[in-house]
């Protein structure tokens, strides 16, 4: 079994102090491997991610990334340690062009770093480059997504967690996106996602946490999930039949 | 930019610097003015357009600078030593009024903004010892530079309008750089450039800081072209005017503020010739524009490419 990269030790966290959506959560993601989070709305899988990458400060509780804890510490440290998130919806400057947004994801990075950086993604994903020095905002949805993963891999990060990447875009275009995260788990990125589409997602992921109520409800491998006849209720909501 | 815009470019400035041969000394005087006002516009333009942080007190930069050079330049001090001091206090003064948008956006901002203008309007008209209070500073030098005097309208206008050029190149290439794209990032979305480790507490103070002290050496100008101040200029109601020529120009546009800056500045004096409707036709031809143009003046290209990409 892989070994434990994030850890979420009886994690309390929310937007204020009278809402609560962290529920002493406890759970991992493995080195290597898609995690999946899901769950009914309001379950807490977003703010998973974001007390994950700093944008929350947990009330109590211990997040661990390598077995460091990381609690409250600033997205731009995060990234520098090797986390990178991709959060929800079209996270692309639409006014700028393809070239100047993959500056901005390379923002932290020694300037004289950056256009090799830039090249290691623009050889990985021809279609960006191909776009390069067109607005974001006329790419196809699939191409922003790829845009918008390659800006986070910018920073070689080992851990990328990506909010519902599939929201808006095609049938086809969602493959595309799942391959592609797949790919980069195969090859030593450990991703955690969250992801309404349940079904897709788990056929490229490793392992499938459900979450209820800002805890964990269900923690077993994808595989095993998806052929659950449960799967809808436990998505829905509703009591899940096998704690973890 | 592509050659014939480069060129065009050129052409314009080759025609602001040779037009004012022609004018009579109050001309001359209104188009260092607008080159003034063009400096604290083009740094209001940095906030509010590129950052997206409301300001309606950048005409109370503009006033600091002026009272500095005021006191400064009647105690003999350089200017190349006066231009400096404005700018970093007001760079300090801007990142300190940048702390209210931390924590507060849009119309509250807005409000904490216009409260700080009303603060330094007060110490101005109140604070006689320092700033004369009403009746103001008179007596203002122009300065010299190198031996040569600026004291006539002409050289005057000349060094004022090399500054503005000067601070149009600083800025034009700040807004290229990843620093400058940042400041768009946190506009479009603060969550968006939190996740790509963009430091939106430093770049919120820094647009803030940088359009202050941008307004604090057109206040150096301001104070040497008209050689008396007094606190009248530095109202809020200058702010809004300043925020009007940058949404009428076209905001987050760089070339917005030139145009805007025309039109609050020089426009009111062109429509002089109507008397006393002239305000009134003035206020009518904002409304109009801002009912017609809410992307300011520089959004029509855009619009009618668009209109021809409909067809």
């Amino acid at each position: 079994m892989a070994d434990k990269i994030i850890e979420f030790d009886k994690v309390i966290a929310g937007y204020s102090p009278s809402l609560t959506i962290l529920n002493e959560t406890t759970l991992d993601a493995r080195r290597g491997e898609i995690t999946l989070l899901i769950g009914p709305n309001g379950a807490g899988k977003s703010t998973v991610l974001k007390t994950l990458f700093g944008m929350l400060v947990p009330r109590s509780g211990e997040v661990r990334f390598e077995g460091k804890r990381i609690n409250g510490k600033p997205p731009r440290a995060l990234l520098a340690d090797g986390i990178a998130f991709v959060p929800q919806g079209r996270n692309l400057f639409g006014s700028l062009s393809v070239r100047h947004n993959l500056e901005l994801g390379g923002i932290t990075l020694p300037r004289g770093e950056l256009p090799a950086r830039i090249e290691e993604v623009l050889a990985r994903f021809p279609r960006i480059r191909e776009r390069i020095d067109n607005q974001a905002s006329t790419m196809s949805g699939g191409e922003q997504k790829q845009l918008e993963v390659g800006r986070a891999l910018l920073l070689r990060p080992r851990v990328l967690l990506i909010d519902e990447p599939s929201i808006g875009l095609s049938p086809k275009l969602v493959q595309e996106v799942m391959t592609l995260l797949r790919g980069l788990a195969d090859a030593g990125t450990t991703v955690l996602m969250v992801e309404q589409n349940v079904r897709t997602a788990l056929k490229y992921s490793n392992r499938a946490l459900v979450l209820e109520m800002g805890r964990l409800a269900l923690d077993r491998p994808a595989s095993e999930l998806l052929h659950d006849p449960d799967l809808n209720r436990l998505f829905l909501g509703g009591h899940a039949r096998t704690a973890a | 930019m592509n050659r014939t815009r480069t060129f065009g470019l050129v052409a314009a400035l080759i025609a602001f610097a040779v037009l004012p041969n022609f004018l009579k000394s109050y001309g001359v005087y209104l188009m260092t003015l607008f080159c003034v006002y063009l400096m604290a516009i083009f740094g209001l333009n940095l906030t509010v357009g590129y950052a997206g942080q409301m300001s309606l007190g950048q005409a109370a930069f503009l006033g600091i600078g002026a009272y500095q050079a005021a006191i400064f330049l009647k105690l003999g001090w350089p200017i190349f030593i006066v231009l400096p001091v404005a700018g970093i206090v007001c760079f300090i003064v801007g990142l300190i009024l940048g702390f209210p948008a931390l924590r507060v956006q849009h119309h509250y901002l807005a409000f904490a903004t216009l409260g700080f203008n009303i603060l330094v309007y007060l110490v101005m008209r109140n604070e006689e010892k320092v700033t004369g209070g009403t009746f103001g500073i008179p007596g203002i030098p122009r300065p010299s530079l190198f031996g040569y005097s600026l004291d006539g309208a002409l050289p005057f206008f000349y060094f004022t309008f090399l500054s503005v050029v000067v601070l149009a190149l600083f800025l034009w290439w700040l807004l290229r750089s990843p620093w400058g794209r940042a400041f768009a990032a946190l506009r479009d979305n603060p969550m968006r450039a939190t996740s790509l480790g963009i430091n939106i507490t430093a770049y919120t103070l820094l647009a803030f800081a940088i359009g202050a002290a941008c307004a604090g050496v057109g206040g150096v100008y301001y104070a040497a072209l008209v050689q008396f101040i007094e606190p009248a200029p530095f109202h809020f109601s200058a702010s809004l005017t300043m925020l009007l020529a940058v949404i009428v120009g076209g905001s987050g546009r760089f070339f917005g503020p030139v145009l805007g800056t025309i039109i609050v500045v020089l426009l009111p004096e062109w429509l002089r010739f109507m008397q006393n409707w002239y305000l009134a036709v003035f206020g009518f031809a904002v409304v109009a524009l801002m009912i017609w143009l809410p992307g300011g003046l520089l959004s029509i290209p855009e619009r009618l490419r668009w209109k021809g990409a409909a067809k």
